[in-house]
């Protein structure tokens, strides 16, 4: 057992004990909050793996971006404050399947790896990721970016209520703005309001 | 290193995120265990970067932050649908959506438009 290893185990244990706070808690908000230290712990493992900008990055999207937009979710549904009952359903099939894959793929991995020791490879700086981005992996890239703004695009479609109703002016608000688009979107999105 | 306390690490934390999407009832906890689910397969990405001499070096990283930026956008389209479907039925109850007839205001906006 080295530092790292000690630091690993420390690290784990705080990230699957989050994690099953995530997933056990009662409050809506707290699982959030646990989401938050879950996540954290994980940086620090990627820190640990040496995997340097991959820990910084899930640090920025993940704990910044993520966590922050479900906790808006949580707010903007009115989530209750203090414990509510009824967020699980009855749940032995969840355990048994959770528990079934999480400890079989446990098991599998054990198997391949035993207590077998490695030594950590050059730092994942942004120097290095970046080169390796930028020249072997252009194309995969490029699709994630326009992937990325079909998924924005996609949002917002889905959070206007004027942009799907066929004909209709929005209830409200300025007509004629948004008219030339309006007939290829309602083609698309007629099923939705 | 010993790469088995990772590896069984992100084990568990799939097994977690299965559970939560299973238990949960309310449309975000769900999104939550999804992202458990998300970050376990990161974990094994970066330490099979670490134990797996690849002929790219580093690719387990860059398909590590590839994942980070699905996440990002699957959540940001799922936070849309549940705030849509909390705008339809006042409430993010998975158990209740029916799978099987449009809500009342979505059938009477098609045949609005239609006419």
């Amino acid at each position: 057992m080295t530092g790292a290893d000690v630091l690993l185990l420390a690290l784990g244990a705080v990230a699957v004990g989050a994690g099953a706070l995530v997933v056990g808690t009662r409050h809506l908000v707290r699982a959030g909050l646990w989401l938050v230290v879950c996540l954290g712990a994980l940086a620090g493992d990627y820190l640990v793996l040496s995997a340097e900008l991959v820990a910084w990055v899930q640090v920025l999207i993940y704990v910044g971006a993520v966590v922050v937009l479900l906790l808006f979710a949580v707010m903007l549904t009115r989530a209750p404050i203090g414990p509510s009952d009824d967020l699980d359903r009855p749940g032995w099939p969840a355990a048994l399947i959770g528990a079934g894959s999480g400890l079989g793929l446990a098991v599998l991995l054990v198997d391949a790896f035993r207590w077998s020791r490695v030594d950590l490879p050059a730092a994942g700086t942004a120097e290095r990721l970046g080169e390796q981005v930028f020249r072997s992996w252009v194309l995969p890239f490029e699709v994630l970016s326009v992937l990325l703004l079909a998924a924005l695009v996609g949002a917002v479609v889905l959070s206007r209520p004027d942009i799907g109703r066929p004909g209709g002016t929005p209830p409200g608000g300025p007509a004629g703005a948004v008219e030339p688009p309006r007939p290829v979107v309602a083609a698309d999105e007629g099923g939705r309001a | 290193m010993r790469p088995v306390i990772p590896y069984v690490t992100a084990a568990l934390l799939f097994g977690l995120g299965v559970y939560g999407v299973l238990r949960r009832r309310n449309a975000v906890l769900v999104l939550m265990a999804v992202e458990l689910m998300l970050n376990a397969v990161n974990l094994i990405l970066v330490t099979a970067d670490t134990t797996v001499r690849a002929a790219l070096p580093h690719s387990g990283q860059v398909f590590a932050l590839f994942v980070i930026v699905l996440a990002a956008a699957e959540i940001g389209v799922g936070l849309a649908i549940v705030l849509q479907l909390y705008r339809l039925r006042a409430s993010v109850t998975v158990d209740d959506v029916p799978l099987t007839e449009a809500p009342a205001g979505v059938a009477a906006d098609r045949g609005e438009g239609e006419k």
